[in-house]
């Protein structure tokens, strides 16, 4: 024998003491699938029989019941359950999880039961009991159906259950194993001209035939009505008979809409209020063979409420479905799929206010509806509304899916006025409602322990310790949120050199990444100033379309912490529009397809940021050098006059003095007075992004050409930095590249950054480090101090672990990558603000900071 | 972090004895921090100098600092001062080398251990917080003739600005006890770091050395003080490095810019007066359950707590260091349970929608707008008044007509440097209004403070009820 149940319900084995209920759950579930009271009993009291514990056993059974059915697994219940009291709470709780609740019940004899127990030891009680829980089973019996079970299953005699099989049934609304594509297609009450012409606009063919419509689907694509098919419209048999056949032949799925189920409603002889268009089905309906409405009331009764699409991404319901209802069923399902969640209130036009569930949503999948009638579509936190009142004088609108691209048809006219007028839907002001929801952040999503699923690098984890101090950064430093769609990483040096006098050597660069496995790398001159994100936008509108900014921005230009590189708006200002009219000359606007790029730079001089720095750290450090070692120099010359001895330490002194003047040379190299905007330098080399596309897919050769581009639009601000490509297999080319670094660091560079030539570099063992730099001798000394590289100081520098520091610069970089993704996938900003402030909270953990 | 000291009076070599060092001689001498050098320059009958040069290892400092990590500012860095100044390794070299000078003995010439001596130290480079001026206050009384040559930053860049290193020489009849003594304890008062931790013992150091001249000195409160400062209390590093491009120690930077506030708004003590003030608002506005938004080191928490009105507390800030301090200052570990249930304190940000903060009946956000820059202000707004909503808000921010008022305050400047904006009471006034009936609460103003006619009052004040 067979019985069937939902893969997602509540089984209550139901049965007195001894019927052989544990039995029965080990033969037919998982272990972990069953929830026992004597197991539970047992757990709060150390005894699975003390039946004072009962009030706590039952406490801890229903709280890992609610824990099981929140995350959509199925659940037995295993206790007698023999009282309507103990089975209403879970009634109760499969419907709080629109899971359905089932009922298997071992209705055998009283003495079987006891004899059973009898042979149980710890089952010590008289016949009593089983008698009394015999009797209440029995009462029970006819009432299960009115408690609210879905399927309850009797079973008489222990033969009943020899070769028993359960099958478990996948839920309606599951069609996860289809991917589509799909062409979701939104209300469309009878509007049958618009449809064929929508349904043309995406590659249908529609022919007519006998007794209805065959549409031929473009390539592998699969059409979804999202219900409201009927009523108000001019053709509304023709609609049906459209939709009916498609979904007959497969070649369409459709969920059902208010107006529909109304619609049966009557067709089904009920006496309904003949309101809002349905007048229209009935007088169409009329006119069509007798057989037609049986059909239409067939199909309609068996329209399923909402379907779970694509592993689980796409959810179509015909007025939105709430994450925690995706993929169940219940009543208060249905219900929330025809006509979504109202407060009860309603507006100045007499329609009820409707809760804007969109609004909270969090869920992965996203949600294609339709319902309320509004003039554009617009994605809110994966969400999209797609019934642009076709019926009302808008427009037929379709989804494609994945590509995400909508298609409409205006109406040919107004066929019914609109309660309201539509325009009202829109919000009251110009940013659309993700951008206005995206004002707002919420603290859940960035404190506490966070981890963060990475397409690159799996999930990362971000302790609350350093979320800690990221939340005083970004809240009290950073810029508008809105602005920071990425955060650089930090980069590791190169392993230490072997070589007498140095630190850092591109040998061990290239060394390195020969070992993981690259073929090609390519250096690229490190300009000594500070990391800055800069950010622009084709014009005012493109900053308020894309970055949903209101403030009169173009662009931003941000550091390495995401706070503002200008103090002053005005400089900063020109600033950005003289990269704006460089990316305009340059052509890179329509080379790209944007109106937005994100670029990572360096800019310079490293003095107009590191103010702070120069002057309460290196200047007086070189100050105090040179004036305290002249001094000493002095008085040891004239010791050594009368105390020869002291000349050798003169001469040491002497060296130490010319350590420090080189110090204090290297770091004005990074220093220059900043006037005006002609003083500035921008150096970018990394183009992070434009519409649509994250650039990670080219490799640096592009980028920095690409870049040189745009840098010869405007020479005077704008540097571009000079590369050499090093083949690993070829000593002469890497020989080449290390010559270049040397001429590089000693006309003053700080070095270069050595990197896989393509921008993402995998090998078995996963993820390898985007970039190291290589830095220069003298430059080392604003780093390691003016004299390191007296042979006493550098043997003892030469001990630095390079791990934490390789691992931050990985984990940092997959999640500034991330970010990126998720703001050009149009993610709603807090998935886009996790990752930014995720590599924020990770620049706190304590790393060597000579690094 | 080289020293020298010159005797003329013949026979000058003399010094020789009373430092126990013998001239004809390099000496030199380990210590933990590094070497140090004892030479003579110069050893004449009528002029002798001897030299104490130090040889701080800088990689030692950095690689054998004991202490948490963070905690010792420069000593972490090994771009760093202290291997080229005077500072307290300099004490500790005079009371290691100089022992038994610096006791008052001495074998070879025990009567000049006493005698006042023609003698100049000269320190090739003193780092002196709170300048020449301060540094002549130090010595001056003290007898002494100062010559202090000041050392620019860099030359090349004299926007910079100067140092805080001079060079100093200090001349007097003085014993050479005397002098070391001086130079022992003055030296690290004008340094601003000490390199190593500040116990009880120091105490008794500072007694010891300072006696029959520290009681008397004009500075007496100064020295003391500074002599005796630990490191900085704790300090979070990681904010440290997160801010390390802009400034070293944003921390420090702001402990200075609240002195500086407060040292402009000192003759008012306008803080008291607002945080009485907002305190009666709440009071009569009969809320129980308060929200401290900004809530800094937890003053105004330690005003309500008297008051039994009040239920709960709720403070929230975003600095997790002030937020310890609060935690310190209401004493929360020790207070009696009764107490410490009405008091939580939270890290949040204003920036934030928060759900912790809604069911309020009052909301006080006290001198904190300012410090939020104005574009962001739109978030703030949003997390007060449409999802924390509370019965009542009392919001104070400074009036900035009243700034012309503040004499030590340049005109244009702002009485914080972490302030992004003051309003003037037009300005805050229709924001409010705005605000208010954008969110549907009704607003009333008040001055706080003593009024000026013309300007209005220092702080204002508004009012917001649902």
């Amino acid at each position: 024998m067979k019985v069937t149940i939902p893969e997602l319900s509540l089984v209550l084995l139901v049965g007195p003491s001894g019927c052989g209920k544990s039995t029965f759950a080990r033969q037919h579930f998982k272990p972990t699938e069953v929830l026992s009271s004597d197991y539970c009993r047992g757990l709060v009291a150390d005894n699975e029989n003390d039946q004072s514990a009962t009030k706590d056993a039952f406490e801890v059974l229903h709280f890992i019941a609610r824990k099981r059915l929140a995350a959509g697994r199925l659940t037995v219940i295993d206790a007698t359950n023999v009282q309507p009291d103990s089975r209403k709470p879970l009634v109760a709780l499969a419907r709080e999880f629109h899971v359905m609740p089932i009922a298997i019940v071992l209705d055998f004899s009283e003495k079987l039961c006891h004899e059973r127990n009898r042979n149980r030891p710890d089952r010590d009680f008289g016949p009593h009991v089983v008698r009394n829980q015999s009797q209440q089973l029995r009462r029970s019996l006819r009432g299960l159906d009115r408690e609210g079970f879905r399927g309850v299953h009797v079973f008489k005699t222990p033969e009943e259950l020899e070769g028993l099989e359960i099958e478990r049934q996948p839920m309606w609304t599951n069609r996860r194993n289809e991917h589509g594509p799909f062409d979701i297609i939104g209300d469309i009450h009878g509007c049958f001209d618009e449809l064929q012409e929508l349904l043309a606009n995406l590659g249908y063919s529609v022919e007519k035939n006998d007794d209805g419509y065959r549409v031929k689907t473009p390539e592998g694509r699969k059409a979804i009505f999202l219900g409201d098919l009927v009523d108000r419209g001019p053709k509304i048999p023709d609609v049906l008979k459209l939709v009916m056949g498609m979904v007959g032949s497969g070649t369409a799925l459709c969920v059902p809409g208010n107006h529909d189920m109304k619609l049966l409603q009557k067709l089904r002889g009920k006496d309904v209020k003949i309101a809002h268009g349905l007048a229209d089905s009935i007088a169409q309906l009329e006119a069509q063979p007798p057989d037609f409405k049986g059909k239409v009331a067939d199909f309609i009764d068996g329209l399923i409420s909402h379907y779970v699409l694509d592993d689980g991404k796409l959810v179509v319901a015909h007025a939105g479905m709430k994450e925690e209802m995706q993929g169940r069923g219940s009543g208060a399902i249905r219900s929330f799929a025809l006509f979504g969640e109202t407060t009860g209130e309603t507006d100045e036009f007499g329609l009820p206010v409707r809760y804007n569930w969109a609004a909270d949503y969090r869920g992965k999948a996203s949600v294609v509806y339709g319902h309320t009638p509004v003039s554009e579509p617009q994605w809110l936190n994966r969400t999209v509304n797609i019934d642009t009142g076709c019926v009302f004088g808008g427009k037929l609108t379709g989804l494609r899916y994945p590509e995400k691209e909508f298609v409409s048809v205006p109406a040919h006219r107004t066929y019914y006025e609109p309660a309201k007028p539509l325009v009202a839907a829109q919000p009251a002001s110009d940013l659309s409602q993700q951008h206005e929801q995206d004002d707002v952040l919420d603290i859940d999503d960035v404190i506490g322990k966070r981890i963060i699923e990475t397409r690159l690098h799996g999930n990362l984890t971000v302790r609350e310790e350093n979320a800690i101090a990221a939340l005083e950064a970004m809240s009290r430093f950073a810029s508008n949120p809105k602005w920071l769609i990425y955060l650089p990483p930090t980069m590791s040096p190169s392993e230490t050199s072997k070589q007498e006098r140095l630190l850092e050597h591109p040998a061990e660069a290239f060394a390195y990444y020969r070992k993981e496995h690259v073929e090609k790398v390519i250096c690229e001159q490190k300009h000594m100033g500070s990391r800055a994100v800069v950010i622009v936008c084709r014009d005012q509108n493109a900053a308020q379309r894309r970055f949903g900014i209101t403030q009169e921005e173009i662009g931003v230009c941000y550091t390495r912490t995401g706070r503002r590189f200008f103090n002053d708006r005005a400089l900063e200002k020109e600033f950005l529009s003289r990269v704006q009219m460089a990316v305009s000359k340059s052509g890179l606007w329509d080379e790209l397809l944007t109106d937005w790029v994100c670029l990572d730079c360096e800019l310079m001089p490293w003095s107009s940021k590191a103010q702070d720095l120069l002057r309460q750290q290196y200047a007086p450090t070189g100050a105090a050098a040179r004036a305290g070692l002249a001094d000493s120099i002095a008085a040891l010359h004239r010791t050594s006059q009368h105390v020869p001895e002291a000349s050798e330490l003169a001469r040491r002194y002497e060296e130490r003095l010319e350590m420090a003047r080189q110090y204090v040379k290297a770091y004005r190299q990074y220093c220059w007075t900043v006037r005006s905007l002609a003083d500035l330098k921008l150096a970018p080399f990394h183009l992070l992004a434009t519409e649509g596309t994250v650039h990670i897919d080219k490799d640096h050769v592009w980028h920095i050409t690409t870049l040189a581009r745009l840098c010869s639009a405007d020479p005077e601000l704008l540097l571009a930095t000079p590369y050499k490509v090093v083949d690993l297999g070829d000593d002469n080319s890497q020989q080449e590249g290390i010559a270049w670094w040397e001429k590089l660091t000693t006309s003053g560079g700080e070095g270069m950054v050595v990197k896989p030539l393509q921008f993402v570099t995998r090998n078995r063992r996963g993820l390898i480090q985007p970039a190291v730099k290589c830095r220069g001798r003298e430059y080392l000394r604003i780093i390691y101090g003016p004299e390191y590289t007296a042979p006493e100081h550098l043997e003892r520098l030469r001990a630095r672990g390079l791990g934490t520091k390789r691992s931050l610069a990985l984990r940092e970089f997959t999640l500034g990558i991330e970010a990126l993704q998720r703001f050009v996938d149009r993610d709603p900003l807090r998935r886009v603000h996790e990752c930014v402030f995720g590599v924020l909270a990770l620049e706190s953990e304590p790393v060597d900071p000579r690094l | 972090m080289l020293l020298t000291i010159t005797n003329t009076n013949p026979p000058a070599t003399d010094l020789g004895y009373l430092l126990h060092k013998n001239p004809s001689r390099v000496q030199t001498f380990e210590l933990s921090f590094g070497k140090a050098h004892v030479f003579y320059p110069e050893a004449t009958a009528d002029r002798c100098t001897a030299a104490l040069l130090l040889d701080v290892d800088p990689v030692g400092l950095v690689r054998t600092r004991r202490g948490p990590a963070g905690e010792g500012g420069m000593l972490d860095q090994y771009v760093n001062d202290r291997p080229y100044v005077a500072s307290s390794f300099m004490s500790v070299a005079i009371a290691r080398i100089f022992n038994s000078a610096l006791a008052g003995t001495s074998k070879g010439r025990p009567e000049l251990v006493n005698t006042p001596l023609p003698l100049s130290a000269r320190i090739a480079v003193l780092p002196c917080r709170g300048g020449e001026a301060f540094l002549r206050r130090l010595f001056e009384p003290l007898g002494y003739q100062v010559k202090a040559e000041h050392h620019p930053l860099d030359e090349k860049f004299p926007e910079w600005g100067e140092s805080s290193y001079y060079t100093v020489e200090i001349a007097k009849q003085v014993s050479l006890q005397d002098l070391l003594t001086h130079l022992y304890v003055l030296i690290p008062v004008l340094d601003a770091d000490k390199h190593y931790w500040v116990g009880k013992d120091e105490v008794e150091k500072l007694l010891r050395h300072g006696e029959g001249w520290l009681q008397a000195h004009p500075e007496r409160e100064a020295i003391v003080s500074r002599y005796l400062r630990g490191f900085r209390k704790l300090t979070r590093e990681a904010l440290a490095r997160l801010t390390e491009d802009e400034s070293l120690d944003p921390d420090a930077e702001q402990e200075t810019k609240e002195e500086q506030e407060q040292a402009i708004e000192a003759p008012l003590r306008l803080h008291d007066v607002r945080l009485d003030q907002v305190a009666a608002e709440l009071k009569a506005s009969g809320a129980k359950r308060i929200l401290d938004l900004g809530c800094g080191e937890g003053k105004l928490i330690r005003e309500l707590l008297k008051d039994r009105q009040f239920d709960e507390i709720l403070g929230m800030d975003v600095s997790y260091r002030s937020l310890e301090t609060a935690a310190e200052r209401l004493h929360l570990d020790t207070l009696p349970p009764k107490q410490k249930e009405r008091i939580k304190l939270i890290q949040g940000s204003l920036m934030y929608r928060d759900k912790r903060l809604a069911g309020f009946d009052a909301a006080v956000v006290v001198e904190v707008i300012e410090h939020l820059d104005e574009p962001r202000l739109a978030a703030f707004e949003r997390v007060l008044f449409e999802f924390a909503r509370p019965q009542t808000a009392v919001l104070t921010t400074p009036n900035a007509e009243y700034n012309a008022k503040f004499e030590t305050l340049p005109a244009g400047q702002f009485r914080h440097r972490d302030h992004r904006f003051e309003w003037t009471r037009e300005q805050f006034q229709n924001w409010a209004t705005r605000i208010g009936t954008k969110f549907g609460y009704s607003v009333v103003f008040k001055p706080v403070g003593e009024e000026d006619q013309r300007l209005g009052a220092p702080t204002q004040m508004g009012v917001f009820r649902l």
